[in-house]
């Protein structure tokens, strides 16, 4: 009796410190999501802090008197005349009747580099396209020069420096507060490839460079991967090759992802003497790093087909093919478009074995095909983020940005096509 | 004519073949009294018929494509005169970026050695003849495959056998595209790594403690022979892979065990693909991310508390990548969880123990193994992660224990070593290939060994 009591007096009296046990178990499991969350958000809010200035310009806009005096030019329509004119000058005389007191050599130069570098070739180009403008006075927009689009854009930040001199940050002032210094949406960002400056960097090469190298992706290995999955899953024989097949692919799905790269590297341009930097070796390299997955998936959408599909399909006398093509194939392809999908996002995202088949190079045009030089998004991040000028982090946290809701997009039509195509049986 | 315009043509033509030869069957149907009597529908005639003229062609084509690239060059090469014929692998990839640019008009033939201008010309005469050979032949197989099947739609052929065991070798072709893979990787690492160690003994390469890749221009520079030590990068590789596994073990075991014992269906619903989300963050963005806001940020709390750091800490990126593999560490163990049979657990609550003891008593132990084969696939990612390395983690090979300080990876030295203009055959190039090969053996072992023990434990319970 009396051990019987202390026993459970033991119990009791262990209770306590067993249920505090329990909630700190408990806590911790929430701790762990809790951190993981955390991640989540600070990533994201940092990104989007850093960046969404990237999707803002700043522009500058001035009247400007395209006097053939000042810039060396009688006639505009003499291509030899518009090689040697200088197209700076109406740019800064136009600045002047804002600060008529800068006159001196160094007030000019400094003057001069208000406008972004490019604000000389865009007069140029004006007056080539319509030489009958020559004498006349034309409201004109230009980018504003890097440092001062910086300035305007994070003067109260101190992790970015200001490179302007006292005078021309006063100048900056006035000119914002006249409206001639402006923001704007960057529509320069989604219209133009690299360049040397933030200012006239865009992310449209690398996202056409991008929707090429998928393309070959997605053609070469959803086609062939469907293809694998259903001789795998219908055909295959149970002997030694099957097995080594799948040991394969199992394997192939854990292979870091350079592997491919150099993959690429030593097979397609050494072996096959492909050239460097263009959207088909990129596709294929990405297209053999992306089967695994879209193999695996399309396996377990064949499997989730019942075998009283295939079994009512041969009692009335279809050949083993035909069952295949005509009745497992058409079920199982939301499961398996769907999978292709996620693996698509995840070669979109991916970047390091493009970065030795030489996609890294510096490309200012918009790649017009196959075999055209390109970059894709997620290396021209990591070009930006590496890049000493301070105007391309937010550029890259902008191409982040837009990488992830292209990216978001994908998965959630992954999901959405799930949701509403896949059968439950 | 190009491969990109024959392609199309081959097809179109397939599809040509593929009218005709439907067209034919209906006819040698009509006078036995309709398709019936044939052994076959008339689509399986007209698509072997397409098969026949298009496999062929596109066989040869796709072998046609990928080396005449090469044969031509050969053919070039060796074309040159003596005194041109290059000495080096360096100058012969010059001499050839040469001919190449004479050939496509970007350079002048006049400033060039008369050799180089006549194999310019040859090289653009080459070129020509041979696209001409590639678009007569791959047409012509085309054309006879479609014929012959076109002869062959008889009543008494069996086509549809024909076209589903073409099927079957075309699907059986596709799976075994992965063991072309691996064979590809491997073939690709090993030679460049045999030509690597010619140069390179591979004792000094295993067990070197100093890596830097140097190679001489003139041989009489400072410091010309390279240094090619794998030991720092390796202890690199795995001071940054175990501060991740140190974060994300934890953080990813608590969280599986979280989600699968504790939360409600809601709030299981709303976290799992947020977790999952983590999973789906491109990894040049967590380099952004660590070389960016991560790395400062240590630097400064460093400063703060009198310890220096660098900027490229191993510290930085071990944390980021750590939170990368949060959820691959999190769902592998939520399976294995799932998967425990339910009446072990219920045993355990059964005789009065509380959730957590049931958990750490029972379910864990009996997870143990599968977990385990989880963490050693996630170690294997880690180690061959490359992006948020690359951008965050340093160039020198510091052979250090110090988390704080610059550590270099594998994977960081290959993409440094291969990236820009270097010659192919330079110790320097070939050392990349040597260790994506380390790289390789040693992720290929974990995954192997880690899918072996997932597997077995599965077995176990199913």
């Amino acid at each position: 009796m009396t051990d019987q009591r202390s026993q459970a007096e033991i119990v009791r009296q262990s209770l306590k410190r067993r249920y505090r046990k329990e909630r700190r178990f408990r806590f911790y499991g929430i701790a762990a999501i809790g951190v993981a969350l955390l991640s989540l958000v600070i990533l994201f809010t940092d990104i989007i802090g850093k960046g969404y200035t990237g999707f803002i310009k700043t522009t500058i806009t001035l009247d400007v008197v395209l006097d053939g005096e000042v810039m060396y030019l009688q006639d505009a329509a003499d291509p030899e005349q518009l090689d040697m004119a200088d197209f700076q000058a109406p740019i800064i005389r136009a600045l002047q009747q804002y600060f008529p007191e800068a006159q001196d050599r160094r007030d000019v130069r400094e003057l001069s580099r208000l406008a972004g570098s490019y604000a000389s070739n865009q007069v140029r180009d004006l007056l080539k396209a319509q030489p009958e403008l020559l004498g006349t006075t034309q409201t004109l927009e230009f980018l504003a020069h890097d440092s001062v689009s910086v300035y305007v854009k994070h003067a109260d930040n101190p992790s970015y420096s200001i490179r302007l001199s006292e005078q021309q940050q006063r100048w900056v002032d006035q000119l914002v507060a006249d409206g001639v210094i402006d923001t704007a949406f960057n529509d320069v960002l989604f219209s133009r490839g690299d360049s040397r400056e933030p200012s006239n960097a865009g992310i449209l090469g690398a996202i056409v460079g991008s929707l090429l190298t998928m393309v070959v992706t997605l053609v070469i290995a959803f086609p062939v991967g469907v293809a694998a999955a259903i001789y795998l899953e219908e055909f295959a024989p149970q002997n030694r090759i099957t097995d080594f097949i799948e040991v394969n692919i199992n394997n192939l799905a854990a292979v870091p992802s350079i592997i491919f790269g150099l993959l690429g590297l030593a097979v397609f341009i050494g072996l096959f003497g492909m050239p460097r930097s263009v959207p088909v070796v990129g596709g294929l390299v990405l297209a053999l790093m992306t089967l695994p997955t879209i193999i695996i998936s399309s396996r377990a959408a064949i499997k989730s087909v019942p075998p009283s599909i295939r079994e009512a399909a041969e009692g009335i006398g279809a050949s083993k093919m035909q069952v295949v093509l005509h009745h497992v194939l058409p079920l199982a392809m939301p499961g398996m478009l769907t999978g292709s999908i996620i693996g698509m996002a995840q070669a979109l995202g991916e970047t390091a074995p493009l970065l030795l088949i030489g996609m890294v190079a510096f490309i200012v045009e918009v790649p017009d095909g196959f075999f055209s030089s390109a970059t894709v998004l997620p290396v021209q991040i990591y070009l930006w983020a590496g890049s000493a000028e301070q105007g391309f982090v937010e550029l890259a946290s902008a191409g982040i940005m837009v990488l992830l809701t292209f990216l978001i997009s994908m998965n959630a039509l992954a999901i959405w096509l799930r949701k509403r195509l896949e059968r439950r049986w | 004519m190009q491969t990109a315009n024959l392609l199309p043509l081959v097809l179109v033509l397939a599809v040509v073949a593929y009218g005709l030869a439907y067209m034919r069957s209906r006819a040698v149907a009509e006078p036995l009294g309709g398709i019936r009597n044939l052994k076959s529908l008339p689509f399986y005639y007209a698509a072997r018929a397409a098969l026949w003229s298009a496999i062929p062609a596109l066989i040869v084509l796709a072998l046609w494509a990928s080396f005449e690239g090469k044969v031509i060059q050969n053919v070039v090469m060796g074309s040159l005169p003596a005194d041109l014929a290059p000495q080096s692998e360096g100058q012969a990839s010059l001499t050839l970026s040469q001919i190449s640019n004479v050939a496509a008009g970007k350079l002048d033939p006049a400033l060039v050695p008369e050799g180089i201008a006549g194999a310019a010309g040859l090289l653009e005469s080459l070129r020509a003849q041979s696209s001409q050979f590639k678009a007569i032949l791959v047409l012509l197989i085309t054309v006879l495959g479609a014929a012959f099947a076109w002869t062959r739609v008889m009543p008494h052929i069996n086509a549809r056998e024909n076209v589903e065991r073409t099927l079957r070798g075309i699907f059986f072709f596709c799976a075994a595209v992965a063991i072309l893979t691996t064979i590809g990787i491997v073939f690709s690492v090993i030679f460049e790594t045999v030509r690597f160690f010619g140069k390179v003994p591979i004792s000094e390469f295993l067990f070197g403690t100093s890596w830097s890749p140097q190679t001489a221009l003139r041989a009489d520079q400072v410091g010309s022979d390279g240094a090619f030590g794998v030991i720092p990068l390796f202890t690199g590789t795995l001071m940054i892979s175990a501060i991740a596994l140190l974060v994300a073990v934890p953080v990813g075991l608590l969280s599986a065990v979280y989600l699968s014992e504790y939360a409600t269906k809601p709030v299981r619903a709303v976290v799992k693909p947020l977790l999952e989300m983590l999973a789906g963050v491109p990894t040049v963005v967590y380099g952004f991310f660590a070389a960016l806001t991560v790395a400062p940020f240590i630097r400064d709390v460093a400063e703060l508390i009198g310890l220096e750091a660098s900027s490229q800490s191993a510290l930085a990126a071990g944390l980021v990548m750590g939170i990368m593999i949060i959820p691959f560490v999190s769902s592998l163990s939520d399976d294995v969880i799932n998967a425990v049979p339910r009446a072990l657990r219920d045993g355990s609550l059964a005789l009065g123990a509380t959730q957590s003891e049931t958990m750490k008593n029972v379910i864990f132990p009996a997870a143990l193994p599968g977990i385990m084969g989880g963490i050693l696939l996630a170690a294997s990612r880690a180690i061959g992660e490359t992006m948020i390395v690359v951008m965050a983690a340093g160039l020198a090979a510091n052979l250090t224990g110090n988390p704080l300080d610059s550590v270099t990876t594998v994977t960081v030295q290959i993409v440094t070593l291969l990236t820009g203009d270097q010659e192919f055959d330079s110790a320097k190039t070939l050392a990349a290939f040597a260790l994506g090969m380390l790289l390789f053996i040693v992720t290929l072992i974990l995954n192997v060994f880690a899918l072996k023990i997932v597997r077995k434990y599965r077995e176990q319970y199913d």
